[in-house]
């Protein structure tokens, strides 16, 4: 194993060491960077920009030996003290580099997360339900979300949804009925496709589902009330008790007693707290406070779940601390909602909350939810723009190999055994399943963040993209190469993380005969 | 690494003797009996319903992009040039094509100008049909390109193995962390164009990697099986086995692999036309399209609109293809069933499993591998 690592950590070093060397060559053989300086009119100060630009980017010297140059400043890292050297405008690239890093993280970490998360739980139910009508029509969406240009969809959703949506909240947010009925039978289709059993029993949850639909679209656009959303403690509550029961079925199953009623404790704890949480809330709210709370909240699903006991108090624990997870996002959101009022009507956002260009509003003002929904609005396009292909990517795959697990012979010996369906299928295929998509998250990582170049550039994201994009536009050499080093390291990295995980997670792989 | 597959790759001289009779009776066997490789594939590709449909609507489009403006000796029945720069039709150039009232339109219509015009004049269904053909043309340029130099540094790998292996494979590995913007720029720069050649040139130069790790492999097994031992013992040179012993059993992966980098190509080449690196004008494509009417969206969405929905259509049809060449030659592939047959399939084959099973030896001992 640890020798695995050494040879793949030292032939990676090498890779990133003969990739820079070549991008660093080309780049300097792709134009000058003294461009901009040349056309500076008065002469004097003409000179003094190219002399100051020959000096900071040592273009006194061959490439080559400005490579080494440069490596040098890199080779800093290992001592604490990096040097990525300067941009033509004579900035230090390494403290932009910093904010833009701090950007295309941002990004990234919210459509790697939400794509997972809507990939692979599409990816299961559709193969679960393989050749139905769900499968078929996902399957073509995979296949057209893949052949979209990211880009021509940014700027589609920047400026048909973006700009629709903020009208439609300006008008008053009120659906006209034909968009009421589509969402209603789209929803009663759903409903109708994953529901399993005999189609009388498929067809009455479908309308069931259909009719509620309609009656919450109405109920919305009657009172406004994406104008001022909120869901308040009696939603909240039934949310948190349907949760509850949700998790218990698909972790434990709902014979399980004891998982169900320590999931059910948790859930009425949540919807107790719920008020007096408002008042914390309310006092100089943090990012840590809330990671805080959410610790505080897991472990006390923890213990709720080892005191009701049983045989298997893990699974009871397990189950209840994931319902705390839940319940306590539901109650986040519920007061990100409150905001939204009031952040709408900042006379810096305007009544257009949906934003299109920039990671965040400049000068706007306001406590931790103001800025949470800022962030949030900021990020809804982008990411469901760079999502699109990565969602398509994973419930391909997750559809794939779960379609190759359910046929393998210990599916069978379970089944035959006698175990549920709900066991066989959560604890022996899914996680199975799930293993090959190690794999595919660390290529997907390591491409994302290459492909959120196009992502920033529609939405004008001041992050890793405009970096790149800038210096190669001005042949400047130092911006580029901080981007590729970063890209570089990222993929090396990400491989040698999957190769890893794979071992880990796959007994029958060994890492060290490859 | 070094497995010899005994178990699977068994002597002639064993598997003469008919099979046991429950798999002579199986559906896929019946199927498949007394036809060639070729044959199979070609009928499992012919049956893929995606694959064929895509294949009609993929060559309609070419058809479409050849014969409208002309291409080359084809004469075009279309009666505008993409150079052409006449006046407005419309105030704004709104398209003249329309659609019955039922869809929001006024009755069939094609009128002067389809697809409408620019702020110049240009017509654009006659630039989205030249785009169109210089789009198809990067892709066969960077499909050859990236085909010849995957299957050959991967067929090199994986049959001599050892160092050359570990070089080729170190050198794979250092082309796949190269941004293709930054070499398109540098190309571009060098040979101071920014038309299709450079761009296709770049993109091909850069697309093998995977090409190249897949055919790898395949050689890596492949080597090790007894017709490869039988053609060696027969004094065949290491070329004539490389080509015509090992390569024609990779082509359903080379196949399958270069339909969907195509595909994917014509997506990078938007990405690059968009970033500005990529195909300017005079020359054109539907990528350079796209971007360079990406900021008149607001007041000619036409302009971005049909582009990219040519774009989307090529690329998917690309894409349905390689995922019916996949199937084709993927040997576990089953005819895909509807649901309801499939029920009645399962009723019916597990009350003939269940009369078999009393009377026929116990499955073969292939299970336990």
């Amino acid at each position: 194993m640890l020798t695995f690592l050494a040879r793949r950590l030292i032939a990676s070093f090498f890779i990133i060491l003969g990739a820079t060397f070549i991008a660093y060559i080309l780049m300097s053989y792709a134009g000058d960077p003294l461009n901009a300086a040349y056309n500076i009119q008065d002469p004097t100060q003409r000179a003094q920009a190219i002399a100051n630009l020959t000096r900071v980017l040592h273009l006194d010297v061959p490439p080559v030996a400005r490579y080494f140059i440069w490596l040098k400043g890199i080779g800093g890292c290992f001592v604490g003290h990096c040097d990525f050297g300067q941009n033509v405008q004579l900035q230090s690239v390494g403290s932009n580099l910093g904010s833009a890093l701090g950007n295309t993280l941002k990004l990234v970490t919210a459509a790697t997360v939400v794509a997972i998360v809507i990939g692979v739980t599409v990816g299961v139910i559709t193969a679960l339900r393989q050749y139905s009508g769900l499968d078929y029509t996902v399957s073509f969406l995979t296949f057209l979300f893949f052949s979209l240009p990211v880009f021509w969809v940014g700027i589609l959703l920047k400026e048909v949804i973006a700009i629709k949506y903020n009208d439609f909240l300006q008008g008053g947010a009120h659906y006209n009925w034909a968009i009421i009925i589509v969402v209603s039978l789209i929803i009663g289709f759903l409903a109708y496709s994953l529901v399993g059993g005999a189609p009388r029993r498929k067809l009455l949850i479908g309308a069931a589902a259909a009719v509620v639909a309609f009656a919450l679209n109405w109920y919305m656009s009657a009172t406004a009330w994406l104008l001022d959303p909120r869901l308040g403690i009696v939603v909240v509550g039934i949310l948190a008790l349907c949760i509850a029961y949700g998790m218990t079925a698909l972790m434990a199953g709902t014979a399980n007693r004891k998982a169900l009623y320590s999931a059910l404790t948790t859930a009425v704890l949540g919807i107790v707290l719920y008020q007096p949480l408002q008042y914390f809330f309310y006092n100089g709210m943090n990012f840590l406070k809330l990671l805080g709370l959410l610790v505080v909240a897991v472990i006390a699903a923890v213990v709720i779940g080892y005191l009701f006991g049983g045989d298997d108090r893990g699974l009871s624990a397990r189950t209840a601390a994931f319902t705390a997870v839940l319940v306590g996002l539901v109650i986040f959101v519920d007061r990100l909602m409150r905001a939204w009022q009031t952040y709408s009507n900042d006379p810096a956002i305007g009544g257009r909350p949906l934003a299109t260009t920039n990671p965040s509003t400049p000068n706007l003002d306001g406590d931790f939810w103001i800025q949470t929904l800022d962030t949030v609005t900021h990020l809804i396009l982008p990411t469901l723009t760079l999502m699109l292909i990565s969602l398509a990517g994973y419930s391909r795959y997750s559809r794939a190999s779960m379609l190759e697990v359910l046929n393998q012979d210990y599916i069978r010996t379970a089944r035959s055994k006698g175990l549920t369906e709900r066991t066989v299928i959560v604890r022996h295929a899914f996680r199975n399943a799930l293993i090959p998509l190690a794999t595919v998250l660390a290529l997907d990582v390591g491409a994302l963040i290459g492909g959120a170049v196009l992502t920033e550039t529609v939405f004008g994201w001041k992050a890793m993209g405009s970096l790149f994009q800038d210096g190669l536009t001005n042949y400047d050499p130092n911006p580029v190469m901080a981007f590729f080093l970063i890209t570089a390291l990222v993929a090396v990295v990400f491989n040698i993380l999957a190769d890893l995980a794979y071992a880990a997670l796959d007994p029958r792989i060994r890492v060290g005969s490859a | 690494m070094t497995t010899t597959r005994t178990g699977t790759g068994a002597d002639p001289q064993q598997s003469g003797p008919p099979a046991p009779p429950e798999e002579t009776g199986s559906l896929e066997q019946k199927e498949v009996a007394g036809l060639s490789q070729g044959q199979i594939v070609r009928k499992r590709f012919l049956r893929h319903k995606g694959a064929m449909i895509s294949l009609v609507v993929l060559i309609l489009v070419i058809l479409l992009a050849a014969t409208s403006i002309g291409w080359g000796p084809i004469p075009g029945w279309y009666h505008w040039k993409y150079t052409d720069l006449p006046d407005p039709y419309n105030p704004q150039g709104e398209p003249t094509m329309s659609v019955p009232g039922l869809f929001g339109g006024h009755g069939w219509a094609w009128g002067i100008h389809p697809f409408g015009q620019d702020e110049t004049g240009l017509d654009l269904f006659a630039a989205v049909m030249r785009g169109t053909q210089q789009t198809i043309v990067v892709i066969l340029i960077l499909g050859l390109l990236s085909t010849v130099i995957g299957v050959v540094i991967g067929a090199v790998a994986g049959y001599y193995r050892g160092w050359v292996d570990a070089v080729l494979m170190r050198f794979t590995d250092l082309i796949i962390t190269l941004p293709i913007i930054l070499i398109t720029a540098v190309l571009g720069f060098v040979l101071n164009a920014h038309g299709i050649w450079s761009v296709a040139l770049a993109l091909g130069l850069l697309s093998w990697t995977t090409l190249a790790r897949l055919v790898r492999g395949e050689f890596l097994a492949l080597r090790e099986r007894e017709f490869v031992d039988a053609a060696r013992v027969a004094g065949a040179s290491d070329r004539r086995i490389i080509f015509k012993h090992i390569l024609p059993n990779t082509v359903g992966i080379i196949a399958v692999n270069t339909t969907l980098l195509m595909g994917a190509g014509i997506l990078s080449e938007a990405a690059l036309s968009f970033l500005g690196f990529g195909i300017r004008l005079p020359d054109l494509s539907l990528g350079s399209l796209i971007s360079a009417y990406a900021q008149s969206f607001s007041f000619r969405p036409w302009l971005f609109v049909w582009p990219g929905i040519f774009i989307i259509i090529i690329v998917l049809c690309i894409n349905f293809i390689g995922d019916g060449l996949r199937d084709a030659f993927d040997p576990k592939q089953k005819r895909i069933p509807k649901a309801r047959a499939l029920r009645a399939d399962r009723a019916t084959s597990a009350k003939a499993e269940l009369s078999t099973h009393e009377t026929a030896a116990p499955p073969s001992p292939a299970v336990g591998l």
